[in-house]
């Protein structure tokens, strides 16, 4: 990435922005001024399994026309008035990030407007921003692929604390898999989990483990699938050990940054923030530390094209294009190797 | 015996809170954990009285093996609190960010060793940040927090300790991370051989590919 210029001040733009990092397709349109304007997507959901990315990707090039001509349609404009196209650079699977690039290459060649690589992650957090209205959050992102703690301290979103092993929405996802729940209505698995954790009553005891501000999951996911097949604990119960070890873990180190960084806000995001046990949890430290407890709203929450699309406005305005030839997609670009000058 | 002051607040952490109080006439803190509402009341207390248990062990065993560390004057498993030794000081996390470079390798290189010292015991610190280095008035770097440690034979549990070490100086002290690692590593290393430093190492590298969206893991 290039910084052609150092600030570009356009008055008023729409910035198209292409979101294509797993198993969504998104559109979304942006206008400077923070307004939404659309935000078009398509799922792909595996016939069974977890996300094939070739499958997927092949599901993103399907859909992009439809998707891409969707949202100019709800945000009523035309493609001559669009300033920029943004796109999700990374990190996510190759085959889908490479879809959306090529996509959003094509759109940027042919309307001969700038491009605008887009960290996907950082997305996820500055759309929670301009929604909830919070300004310098500690950010839980926690999603099908992503797990972490970040946030903003001289010049970067650093990571205060991760996952070492698999995200949170994975675990719960291959849990429901491994015992037989079927998704309803394209929802995650961690849906249907969290209904059958409220009926759950007995605490199995679990493996909980927090290393330092990291976390490990993986261990938890086998024994719980485990504890579930001896047969000796309901279904019920093992969604309630399951859902309370974990999301205790993450909140336990989201607190430990909390306390570390002194911040005054908390940012909940990524398609487990849906998660209402979650959200309490958070909530209780969040009050602890006198901070203030946010969750993006749903449709923001989950990947979309309208976080790339308000993020790519973000970064073209303080001078953030990427020429064509330096597009290439960044499978594991991690939040804190991004630069964001609009931030001071 | 004394009679203990009013314990008062030293410092509100996310897990513990710290109270100055006396013991014997001396200076001493309370660590005591605190009860956290957002998990099951069981699941809390379990891990807060394993945690408080490991903690007062761990302070003994890190001294024998010649890392200097509060002493702990009781514990109270069932109120998960530990009542130990008040070491005045500075945090290593401020120290370094005020001194010359050199200084800072210094320290650094003997943080190193103090790591090398446990892991020759096979002890995990288990949450190794500058905010749990504590340099006396003498100079003397002690180490503190070992509640997430444990004793550990494996290398894999080495290797984390690293890490986590690495991690916490990336988050916190960014302009110069690479040369505290670098010097660490050679304390490290002045403990426990260049080969054994360079497979403890090798192990923290490999612990970092697992982890998603690591530039040097084959893409």
């Amino acid at each position: 990435m290039v910084n052609t210029q150092k600030t570009l001040l356009t008055d008023d733009m729409y910035c198209l922005g292409i979101e294509s990092t797993a198993d969504d397709f998104g559109v979304g349109i942006a206008r400077s001024n923070g307004e939404i304007l659309a935000n078009a997507i398509e799922s792909y959901v595996p016939l069974e399994g977890g996300i094939h990315p070739r499958e997927a990707a092949r599901h993103h090039a399907e859909v992009a026309n439809k998707t891409f001509l969707q949202a100019l349609t709800i945000a009523k404009i035309k493609p001559k008035d669009i300033t920029a196209i943004a796109f999700s650079m990374g990190p996510g699977l190759g085959p889908c990030l490479r879809t959306g690039a090529t996509v959003a290459r094509t759109l940027a060649a042919y309307l001969q407007i700038p491009l605008i690589g887009v960290n996907h992650s950082i997305a996820h957090i500055e759309i929670g921003k301009l929604e909830t209205g919070v300004t310098d959050p500690v950010t839980l992102y926690a999603s099908g692929g992503n797990t972490m703690v970040t946030a903003f301290e001289s010049k970067r979103y650093r990571v205060f604390g991760e996952t070492l092993d698999i995200a949170l929405g994975n675990c719960l996802d291959v849990f429901g898999r491994q015992v037989g729940l079927k998704s309803q209505k394209g929802l995650p698995l961690g849906a249907a989990i969290e209904q059958l954790a409220l009926r759950g009553k007995a605490l199995i005891k679990l493996p909980y483990v927090v290393k330092g501000m990291d976390l490990s999951l993986s261990g938890l996911l086998t024994s719980a699938v485990t504890q579930f097949q001896r047969g000796k604990y309901s279904l019920e119960d093992v969604c309630y050990s399951l859902q309370e070890h974990a999301f205790s873990m993450v909140t336990e180190v989201t607190e430990r940054a909390l306390a570390h960084t002194e911040k005054s806000e908390m940012l909940l995001t990524g398609g487990v923030a849906a998660n209402k046990r979650l959200q309490v949890m958070l909530n209780a430290v969040a009050e602890e530390h006198g901070a203030k407890f946010n969750v993006v709203p749903k449709k923001f929450a989950t990947d979309n094209g309208a976080m790339i699309a308000w993020t790519g406005i973000l970064a073209y305005r303080h001078g953030i294009v990427t020429p064509i030839d330096e597009s290439y997609v960044k499978l594991r670009w991690r939040v804190d190797r991004a630069d964001v000058p609009w931030i001071n | 015996m004394d009679k203990l002051e009013q314990p008062v607040l030293l410092k509100k952490g996310a897990e513990a809170n710290l109270y100055l109080t006396s013991w014997h006439g001396k200076k001493a803190v309370i660590k005591s954990r605190k009860q956290k509402k957002y998990r099951p009341e069981a699941l809390d207390m379990q891990i807060r009285s394993y945690r408080t248990a490991h903690e007062a062990q761990l302070l003994h065993q890190a001294k024998i093996s010649g890392v200097k560390t509060p002493l702990v004057y009781m514990v109270n498993v069932a109120e998960a609190s530990i009542i130990m030794e008040y070491i005045q000081g500075v945090q290593v996390k401020q120290y370094i960010n005020t001194v010359s470079k050199g200084e800072r390798e210094r320290i650094c290189l003997k943080i190193g060793q103090l790591i090398g010292k446990l892991h020759r015991e096979n002890l995990i610190h288990g949450d190794l940040t500058t905010s749990n280095m504590i340099l006396d008035e003498q100079g003397t770097n002690f180490l503190v927090d070992f509640g997430l440690g444990e004793k550990n034979v494996e290398l894999e549990a080495k290797g984390v300790d690293l890490h986590l070490l690495k991690r916490a100086l990336q988050s916190t002290h960014f302009t110069f991370w690479e040369e505290c690692f670098k010097a660490i590593l050679s304390g490290y290393s002045s403990i426990l051989g260049d080969k054994f430093t360079e497979k403890v190492y090798e192990k923290t590298r490999e612990i970092e590919r697992r982890g998603r969206y690591v530039e040097e893991r084959r893409q």
